[in-house]
């Protein structure tokens, strides 16, 4: 079946709205009291029985948070949100579970419903044969990661990012806030406070990651917001392809989803992050879903390494993210793949940041925003080449397409230069899906909603390509459903 | 009855008319060619059969196969067996022949209530087209139309029609721009689909394309309207003593 046809059966599928992941689990909850103050950071580190370091960390990022104003620079609109009014930590009731056939059924339902099989003889959904290990991140804990044996014997650590703590305090502590600092930013620093969970991936020295790496994450529980901390180090001649998805219920509130992820590839190791991003993004008239803001950084530290970050944006209210690089190493390379879709009174404020501190650094950015409905993208993207950058090389291509006439995309590319023989180019375009184009695919039998779908997959080839194939299906489908209801 | 029944037909495009009253009757198994100076009103007649947004129609009527064509969609104009080759064939960036075609395909088969058909048969099929053709298999992975020379499109027009199986082909002066080969490639494309359930309308502004497709009738459009049908030989004594006699006898 091809792709589009499968985009059609999904979308009936739908009947209600066009977001199917909106239900709710039924499921006790331990939830901190509401509202940010050192009593709910000591409570959280008590609960994850954390050592002593870790709280004098978050502590010292809550009180740089305290000093610091929530950024306004961004493209987009909201109320004020209130800080002491979101509960920083939930976490189902029952004990943690020890190993995959402890795990709550409610919750191995919940991830079954959302096809993501929590069971490692299940393959993933409608792909047959992948085996892809699996950490599900459910509100502020993280209830099963898979593979975990077969990883280990590799030599790979996969585990909740708590975890991790616990069983190797050295690498988190090296490691944890050195690429984004407790103090980088308003929701760095509060995610350093409050952060509950997260994956933490650690690929040694000269192995290569036998399998696809995935982290899914779930908002369940009402008014809290989800605090995850992800952090990847490769370590020389390492490779690692990771993946998050990310879904919630519908809500008529706002939640805060504020992440930070760190990567960390030494000399010749790569790593490949990708993300397919589908919060719940309110409804048609603008009412609920997820502020996703969000900091993602990976530092290039050795000779060679190479990171890359795919990015598939659909769902939120608000996005407000830039994953970037940082290119220290010699000959290190970063690429941004971005597609990001708005549909009704989505906001979109997002883009990329290419550091190029060695020489021969190169990057690549390469994005793609859809605007449809009453929406508005924005692609905010610097590139940066440092004095010592000689030679240093970036491409960037920001497209915009444009679906009806009552959206907005804006490019807003800031480009610095302190190295004369740097090479930098830059390619923009903005168009509106042309009559023609749809006149062309409905000629030949396609309906309007589906010349839509197949205009869009092809507007954004260049970035599905770059995801593992597994997920470049899911994508697609995703692009299609969000789509839904905006043109006719 | 005809497949294709026209009567009175008036268009207008922002607001200035474009057709003025067209009559044309095309029996099923039948080739069509319809000739006129530029201006004429040939492509709007054309745009306005496969449904084009932007093209009013203020008067007549058309039926195909007994059916009112004007109240379908394009799409549902598709799967009633209704295909136009453009005059100037759209690019589609990122969008691969190959699935263009058999989400095309699988369109108008779920519309006419048939089975899909799978990757494999139509690889199958679009291959045994493609040799039918003289054209490259390269064709199926490339892009839509990107890239393409004027040549190129318009013979992966011709190819998306020999998929398609249409009941009425309306072509939009696919010979324009393409050299002999080219020509006879896109001549043997439609010459292949003859039979008792194919019919054409071949829009030319030339007679060259007619020694090649060879019509049961032809027609000549000016000022919007039909003002001479014939055979075969109106088209040749065109050639000879141009439009503009018609044009003037068809004032007078």
């Amino acid at each position: 079946m091809s792709a589009v046809a499968e985009t059609i059966e999904t979308v009936s599928a739908v009947t209600e709205g066009g977001y199917k992941w909106g239900f709710e689990t039924e499921i006790e909850t331990e939830l901190a009291p509401k509202g940010l103050s050192e009593e709910t950071i000591r409570l959280i580190s008590a609960r994850k029985n954390e050592p002593e370091w870790l709280l004098a960390w978050r502590l010292k990022a809550f009180a740089a948070w305290q000093s610091m104003t929530e950024p306004g620079w961004a493209r987009v609109k909201h109320p004020t949100i209130d800080y002491q009014a979101i509960h920083y930590y939930a976490a189902p009731k029952k004990p943690a579970p020890r190993n995959l056939s402890e795990v709550d059924p409610e919750l191995l339902r919940t991830y079954e419903k959302l096809g993501i099989p929590l069971s490692e003889q299940a393959a993933l959904a409608g792909v047959e044969g992948s085996r892809v290990a699996v950490d599900a991140v459910f509100d502020s804990v993280s209830v099963a990661t898979t593979f975990r044996e077969t990883l280990a014997r590799a030599g790979v650590i996969f585990c909740p990012i708590s975890e991790a703590v616990r069983e190797h305090p050295e690498l988190v502590r090296r490691y944890l806030g050195s690429v984004v600092p407790t103090g980088d930013n308003f929701f760095a620093a509060l995610n350093s406070a409050v952060f509950t969970d997260g994956s933490f991936v650690f690929v040694p020295k000269g192995v290569r990651c036998p399998m696809e790496l995935s982290t899914y994450f779930r908002i369940n529980a009402r008014s809290t917001g989800q605090f995850e901390r992800t952090l990847i180090i490769a370590e020389d001649g390492a490779y690692v392809s990771y993946l998050e998805g990310c879904t919630a219920p519908m809500r008529d509130e706002n939640q805060l989803h504020a992440a930070v992820v760190e990567l960390v590839a030494l000399n010749e190791a790569e790593i490949k992050y990708s993300t397919v991003q589908n919060w719940y993004p309110g409804d048609a008239e603008g009412r609920g879903g997820i502020y996703n803001f969000v900091t993602k950084r990976g530092a290039c530290r050795g000779r060679k390494s190479k990171i890359s970050w795919t990015q598939v944006e659909t769902g939120s209210a608000i996005t407000w993210k830039y994953p970037s690089c940082i290119l220290q190493g010699a000959e290190s390379v970063g690429a941004f793949y971005s597609v990001a879709l708005t549909n009704n009174f989505q906001q979109a404020d997002t883009g990329t940041k290419m550091l190029h501190l060695g020489p021969d650094t190169k990057s690549t950015i390469v994005s793609k925003g859809i605007s449809a409905g009453h929406s508005n993208n924005t692609y905010r993207g610097l590139v940066r080449i440092m004095p010592r950058a000689a030679r240093a090389r970036n491409f960037t291509q920001c497209d915009s397409l444009l679906i009806g006439d009552r959206c907005g995309a804006h490019t807003v590319p800031y480009i610095e230069s302190r190295n004369p023989t740097a090479r930098l180019e830059h390619e923009a375009t903005t168009s509106k899906i042309a009559e023609d184009q749809l006149f062309y695919c409905r000629s030949r039998g396609l309906s309007e909603e589906d010349s839509v779908n197949l205009i869009v997959n092809g507007f954004c080839r260049e970035v599905l390509k770059e995801l593992p194939m597994e997920f470049a299906v899911e994508a697609q489908k995703l692009l299609a459903l969000s789509l839904e209801g905006s043109v006719g | 009855m005809a497949l294709l029944e026209i009567r009175g037909l008036a268009a207008e495009v922002e607001g200035k008319p474009i057709l003025r009253g067209v009559d044309l009757s095309l029996p099923e198994g039948e080739v069509h060619a319809i000739m006129g100076p530029n201006g004429s009103g040939k492509s709007t007649l054309a745009y306005v059969l496969a449904g084009r947004e932007g093209y009013s129609v203020n008067a007549g009527s058309v039926r195909f196969d007994g059916e009112d064509l004007l109240a379908m969609d394009p799409e549902a104009r598709a799967a009633v067996g209704l295909f136009l080759a453009f005059q100037y064939p759209v690019e589609l960036p990122g969008v691969g022949n190959a699935n263009f075609l058999r989400t095309a395909l699988n369109a108008v088969r779920r519309a006419r209530a048939e089975p899909e058909i799978d990757a494999m048969k139509f690889l199958k099929e679009a291959r045994a087209a493609l040799k039918r053709l003289s054209m490259s298999e390269e064709m199926l992975k490339r892009n839509v139309n990107v890239g393409f020379s004027g040549g190129e499109k318009k013979r992966n027009e011709i190819f998306q029609m020999a998929l398609l199986r249409p009941r009425l082909a309306i072509l939009d002066e696919t010979d324009s721009g393409l050299d002999i080969d080219a020509l006879k490639i896109v001549a043997n494309g439609v010459n292949a689909l003859r039979g008792e359930k194919f019919s054409a309308l071949v829009i030319t502004h030339y007679q060259r394309l007619l020694d090649h497709i060879v019509p049961d009738k032809v027609h000549v459009l000016s000022e919007g309207r039909i003002v001479r049908s014939g055979g075969p030989e109106l088209a040749l004594s065109l050639e000879e003593s141009g439009y503009a006699g018609l044009v003037a006898e068809a004032a007078a």
